[in-house]
Formats: C-alpha cells, structure tokens, sequence
C-alpha cells in the first residue's frame, strides 16, 4: 500500500491489515488441512477400505456460519469506511474537474484553470464536482484510496482532507482510449500560504510567448504530439510551421496562424491524411488568447 | 487398431462412422463434446497467445514490442476469447456434453439437434468476432463500456455481434441440460442420487437461460446505437452509460458463475474419486449451487461502486455479495473434509483438484476484501482485481478443466496419458501460474490501475516476475497438449474404469458404444458409494 495521506486512508489499511490476516488464517486452516490430509491419507495399498462419512451436522452448521459471522464484521466495517468516503463536507474547497481524452483539468472559484497537476492546502477538506467531455473516466489518488469515476453528461462528487504535504499521483482508472495509461495528474498538497500564494498568482508570470507555448505542450499535446519528428497519435511539431500539409480530402494547406489556431479549437475541420479524424478534442474555450499566440510561437521556434 | 484389446475392436463412438463429413453432422453428443474440445483448445491457444504477447510488452515500462493501439487490441481479444469462448462452454460444452447424458445414463441428450446448432452457433459467433480483425480489430476491452464502444472506429460491431451469436450457444445447450437433467435420467437415479458434477451443470444451465438473454439484449442495443444512432447509452444523444454497466453485468456477473460453478462439479468428482470416499456433505455441496446460481443474480452492483451507482446501492451489493461467500466456503470446507481418513492417490487429475483447492481458496479471501465495499474504492480497476480473477478463472476454472480432461481422458479416448509429462504440465502451471499472479495482487495495492499500456517506474519489477510466470505457465499448457496428442496416438490402453470411479460412466466401455451403454443401467444408490 501507498503512504496513507488522509485519515481515511489511515482507516482503510487498518480494515485492510484485518483483512489480509484473516485471510491468511482461513487460507493456512484450508491449505494447511488439505496437504495434512492429503499426505496422512495417502493411499499406501489398493483396496483400501475407507470410512463412510455421509456428513456432520454440527461441524456444518459451524464452517457456515462463523464465516457469515466473519463476513458480516467486514461488511459493516466496510460500509462505515464508505459511508466516510461518500459523505461530502460542508465548506469545503471546491474544484471542478473536467475530463476529457487524454488529460485532467481543475478549475478554481476564481477562474484559475490548471491541467496535469493542480494544488490544495492541507489538512482542508477539498471537494471535487467531476464531468467528463467525451468518454468514461475515473479518477484515482492511490495515496487517499479512493476513486470516483467520471461520467459525461452528469457530475460526480470526490473529496479529501490530506494531512500530509506532498506531491500524490492521480491515475485515470476507467479504459478511455490509447492513452489510457499517460492520463496522469499529481495532486500537490502544500501549506495554507503557498497554496494563496499559487492561487493568487498571475500563471504566466515572466514567462515569453513561446516559454507560454512549451508549458502548455507540454501538459496538454505531448502525449500525442511531439517535438522530435516521431510520428505519434497526431503529427509531429517538429518542422511543422510553414509547411503544405495535405489533408484527407485532398486539399492542401498551409501552417500558418490560422490554420493552427483552426486546428485547436475545430480539429476536426482540417485534417491531415494519414491521421485519423475525430480523435482530437477541442480545445474550444480553454485556452485563453495569449495562451494560442504562446502555441503559435512555440511552433514558429521548432521550425527547422 | 491392429493390436487392440478387445474392447479397443468393439465399435464405439469414434470408429462408428468415419469421415469430416459424419463429424460435421453427428448428433451423438460425445462427438459434439470433442468437437468443442477442438474448438476451445483452438481458442485457447489464440487467446493464450494474446496473454503471452500482452506480458511481454509489460515486461519493461515503456513501449516495448507494440504500440498502445495494439496492446488495447490485444487485451480485448485476450479477454472476449477467453470469456466467451474458452472459459464459458469449457466445462459445461465440452465435458458436459460428453458426460453429462452419460452420468445420468442416458442415450443422449434430450434435443441432439439442438446440441450440434449450439456448437455452430459458437463457430460461427467466433467467425464473425475473428473476423472484425480486418475491420482494424476491437479496443473497448472484453467489457465493451460506452460511450467509449460507441465512438471508438472499428471492428466493435462486429466482435459484439460476435459475442451475441456465441450467446445462442450458451442459451441452447443450458436448455438442452436442463431438459435432459428432468427427462433423461436412468431408472432409480432420483435428484438426490445425481452426481455432483451433474448438479453444478444443472445449475449453470439455469443461469445459461436466464442470464444470457440479457446479454444478448444489451449487445443488440449497442449494435442499434452505433449504426442506428438510437441514443440508449451516450450522453450527447440523451442516453446514460452507466445504464449500460447495469445491464451488461446483470448478465456478466451470473456468468462469473456459469464460469466457476461447473468446476466445482469437476472438483467434486476427482476429490471422491482419488480418496476413494463418499463425498462429505453431498447434500449441502448440491444445494449451495443452487443457492449460488439464485444469489448470482443480486449481485451485479458490485462491481459498480465508484461508477457513480447511489451509495444505498452499493451497500445492499456489497452485503448480498458477502452471501454468497458463505455457500463458496461451505464447498471448499466438505472437499477439504472429504480428504479426511480417505486413501488419497496423486494422479494428474487429483494434482490439479489440489491445486484448485489451493488457488480458489487465495481467490475466494481476496474475493471478500473486494466484496468490502470500503477497500472496494482502493482495489476496483486495480491490478489487485485482476489479480482476484485469474485466481478464480484460471486457477478455478481452467486447473479444473486440465483436471477433468486427464480424468475422463481414458474415457474418452479409451487410452491413457503418459502420467509423468501430465504431472510435469502441473508443476509449472501451478507455479507459474503463482509467480504471474500473486505479484499482481501486490502491484494492486500500490494502486497500479488495470487496462494499463505503460506505467510508472516503480511498478517494474513486479511485472518482470509477472511475465517470466506467464511464460512459465505457456510452456506448461504447451507440455499439457503434447502429452494428450501423445496420449491420444500412443497411449496404453485405458480399460473401463482405470480410477475405480463409482459414476455411470466408469460403468461403459472405454471409449464408449455409440448409445453409451450395452444395457441400460439401473441405479441402486448414491454416485459415490465407497464401502
């Protein structure tokens, strides 16, 4: 088990522990009674004669119901822990989650939008209110064994109170596509002060239009795009700008502004031959202006 | 046949007729029995394959011999062929067929015709999901959830219309059991006199009935929603994809069952055969099966908890599925109980019945923690339930499988098999089957997700050891196979009843007339009379 960050998770490895040594007990009294028979009766001469023993109503009646009795314990236990997990707080931090093929985006009260990482204080309780753009996701911190999946069309509810500051990895856990397994995020719990801090602060401080582009890259298109000239999901950016691309309806275009501002927020009016259409989301909305002029700098600087 | 024994000359069900042609068309059902022995084993290799292929990209993080694409192709394939053709009809359409009419004393099965459509049905179910493969294949996994099945661009009309047609199949020989189990039964062979393995058929073919409709149902739905654009399940045209889930594991949970309970009826065989003792608690084994095929079908919710289901919901699931741990512990308590002061032999079948003891039992206690509905939200689409249910199917089903074809295999083919290289296949499944999955259980509680192309780091070492054991247990199912088709070819002559079964079908010929028995046999008492 990963390190516990939350009470809760302090919780479930206890119920967890209680569980893998009853476990082990029932499997050392099955496995451990099975080889002693089966070596102390093993046949030593044919013919042997064996005693007829149709059943034995007490000691039946006693392996049926000391199990139910094991089995209702756990049942119970576990439904608090559940119950824990799904009673969302009053006054929590709230964040809205957006799922979408092949990345996690967590939008703040105050208009702030992050994808790939996001923060939180510690030891607040943080709600989550999920959605998802295309397919089912599921979203799944190891560190607060809990998980939640992500339906499009509806909401779903996630919360936690980590106690301990860190950087807790984020999987997505429901099937969703070829880039199932890069559908990453880190959750960074840190103090009250670095969290206003954050939060507060302008996210493209200081930075160049094309420095703007390479983060955004890099959260956002590199799991389908990269900057090496390797052919990936979607096309390299490498030598991209300026090109004639040709497209599958036979056209040609240039990469210019246009085209590549088109491209982000309607992929799918222009697409390239060789690609396939309609695997590109749309990034229609989620990207500020200043964030495309940073992509459409970033391309013009991997121009060979 | 030059030198055979005398009951080798005598014609039987193999020698009766010969020709593709007289195979194609039997309607005798140990024939159709071997045909789907074929057949599986055909898809087993395939499928196996695919589990091969899939632990060697997962060999080292990163891309290692494929691409995402195709590893999401190959673990759809790996898991639809081996669900719904290998581990499905496995016992009931193979071994079932051949020895179920045969331990009730019957001719046949009540609707033989019936029973040769069924093996079509799984042919040409197959066809068609086989053939999706030209059609860029299938990536939804074996699962098929929307609305990714939806809008995924490929073959998945194809392997769901596939996986639909397999569903007859299903459908028809569960009938014909059910039918024949009533009908058939030879003179003074009442309920209580059946063998268990009977029992564990009849239960399933219950659930075969009922269940698989629904399958069937929702499979057409989502045909209907990707070529129709009927909105049933996708959200951008009103429907709702968790109503999927519900309906497709109304079905898929019983069929958990009708996986893993015609294994019990096999365990319970070898375990009173290799003791030479009355099975322990006959009656309490016959019951909890029934009571497993009933509560099977309340289920289904658990394996919804985080799926957004309402949290009263997952409650109830997770109590009622806690009830049917208790009847799955009561069978393993009277086969442990069975061995007791019995004379116990260890021939190849026995070996695997003990293995399937060992490996079920680890299956069912992580069963439990799954059924916890609390750790439940850590380990669900984790490495950890994947870990659960090859314990369950493999070590189940499959150890239970390989047990019953080196039981009756004398039977069948009136030859034995060579009996060390079928203990040698047993060591290394076993093992290897140990050094695969354990692992996995461990990879789960770090919180390794499943359906995973790549992973962190930190995951690495345990999928090393993972994959040697996949290996280990490819190269036993391979020694597995030499050693029937050399069986088959050169074995010594087998003789009636070579294990001193007390079942009706140690009472025939080995391999058996056409109409099973000379006489028609009377029953007198209990199948597992040893006193």
């Amino acid at each position: 088990m990963p390190y516990p960050a939350t009470d809760i998770a302090h919780g479930v490895d206890t119920l967890y522990e209680f569980l893998l040594i009853a476990s082990f007990i029932s499997c050392v009294l099955v496995i451990g009674g099975l080889i002693l028979f089966a070596m102390k009766y093993r046949r030593r001469s044919e013919g042997e004669k064996t005693p007829y023993i149709s059943h034995n109503t007490t000691l039946e009646f006693l392996w049926s119901f000391i199990p139910f009795v094991i089995f209702m314990v756990v049942f119970v236990w576990g439904w608090v822990i559940f119950h824990q997990f799904r009673s969302m707080p009053e006054n929590a931090l709230e964040i809205t989650v957006e799922a979408q093929k092949w990345d996690w985006t967590f939008v703040y009260k105050n208009g702030r939008r992050t994808t790939g990482e996001f923060y939180v204080p510690v030891n607040e309780p943080v709600k989550l209110v999920m959605t998802s753009k295309d397919v089912l996701h599921s979203f799944f911190v190891p560190a607060f064994r809990n998980k939640q999946d992500v339906i499009p069309g509806r909401y779903t509810t996630y919360w936690f109170k980590a106690n301990t500051e860190g950087n807790f990895q984020v999987f997505c856990t429901e099937y969703c596509g070829d880039k199932h397994s890069a559908m990453l995020a880190k959750v960074h719990v840190v103090s009250r002060e670095k969290f206003d801090e954050w939060l507060g602060n302008e996210p493209y401080k200081g930075l160049s239009l094309v420095e703007i582009g390479k983060q955004i890259h890099q959260v956002r298109c590199s799991v389908c795009h990269t900057v090496d000239g390797a052919k990936n999901v979607g096309p390299s950016f490498a030598g991209l700008w300026g090109r004639e691309e040709k497209l599958q309806n036979g056209e040609a275009v240039k990469v210019d502004e246009n085209y590549v501002r088109e491209s982000i927020v309607n992929p799918a009016a222009k697409v390239v031959s060789g690609f396939p259409a309609g695997v590109m989301p749309t990034f229609a909305g989620q990207l500020t202006e200043q964030e495309l002029s940073g992509m459409i700098e970033f391309l013009k600087s991997l121009k060979k | 046949m030059a030198t055979a024994t005398a009951a080798g000359a005598e014609k039987n069900y193999l020698n009766e007729k010969s020709g593709l042609w007289s195979w194609l068309t039997t309607l005798d059902h140990k024939r159709i029995g071997i045909l789907y022995m074929i057949s599986v084993m055909i898809f087993f290799a395939i499928g196996g394959t695919f589990a091969m292929l899939i632990r060697w990209e997962l060999f080292s993080a990163g891309k290692n011999i494929m691409d995402a694409k195709l590893y999401n192709q190959a673990m759809t394939f790996h898991g639809a062929i081996m669900v719904f053709m290998v581990i499905i009809p496995g016992i009931p359409a193979f071994l079932g067929n051949f020895f179920l009419p045969m331990q009730l004393g019957a001719k046949d099965v009540a609707f033989p015709r019936v029973n040769l459509m069924s093996w079509y049905c799984l042919i040409i179910g197959a066809a068609v999901a086989f053939f999706s493969l030209f059609y860029n294949g299938a990536d939804t996994g074996w699962t098929f959830y929307t609305p990714y099945s939806i809008n995924t661009q490929n073959g998945t009309v194809l392997l769901v219309t596939g996986a639909f047609i397999i569903g007859f199949s299903s459908i028809l020989t569960g009938l014909n059991f059910i039918v024949t189990t009533h009908k058939l039964r030879a003179p003074g062979m009442s309920f209580w006199r059946m063998p268990l393995f009977i029992w564990a058929l009849y239960s399933t073919a219950l659930l075969q009935v009922l269940a698989t409709p629904v399958l069937g149902i929702t499979l057409l739905l989502l045909t209907a929603e990707r070529l129709l654009g009927v909105g049933i399940f996708d959200p951008k045209l009103g429907g709702d994809p968790v109503l999927f889930q519900h309906f497709f594991w109304f079905y898929s949970h019983p069929a958990v069952y009708i996986m893993i309970l015609p294994a019990f009826g096999v365990v319970s065989e070898l375990i009173a055969t290799f003791s030479r003792k009355t099975i322990f608690g006959y009656k309490a084994i016959a019951l909890s099966s029934v009571g497993i095929a009933i509560v099977s079908f309340f289920v289904w919710g658990h394996h919804m908890f985080v799926s957004g289901q309402s949290q009263v919901a997952g409650i109830i699931f997770s109590f009622l599925t806690m009830l049917v741990g208790v009847p799955t512990a009561i069978k393993v308590f009277n086969w442990v109980a069975t061995l007791y002061r019995g004379s116990v032999r260890f021939d190849s079948p026995m070996l695997f019945a003990l293995g399937f003891l060992f490996l079920f039992t680890i299956g069912g206690v992580t069963g439990i923690m799954l059924a916890t509905v609390g750790v439940d939200v850590h380990f669900h689409d984790t490495y950890f339930v994947v870990a659960h249910f090859h314990y369950v199917m493999v070590g189940g089903t499959l150890m239970a499988i390989m047990g019953g074809i080196y039981y009756w295999f004398p039977k069948m083919f009136g030859k034995m098999v060579n009996e060390f290289w079928a203990r040698i296949s047993f060591v290394l499944i076993f093992i290897g089957f140990n050094v695969t999955f354990f692992p996995q259980f461990i990879l789960g509680a770090m919180g390794m997700p499943r359906r995973y192309f790549d992973y962190l780091v930190e995951y690495e070492s345990l999928n090393r050891i993972s994959s040697v054991g996949a290996w280990t247990i490819g190269v036993g199912f391979l020694i597995g196979l030499s050693v029937m088709v050399h069986g088959w070819l050169r074995g010594k002559p087998a003789g009636p009843n070579p294990w001193g079964g007390k079942t009706l079908e140690w009472q025939t010929a080995s391999p058996p007339p056409h109409e099973n028995f000379h006489v028609q046999p009377v029953v007198t008492a209990g199948p597992y009379e040893y006193r």
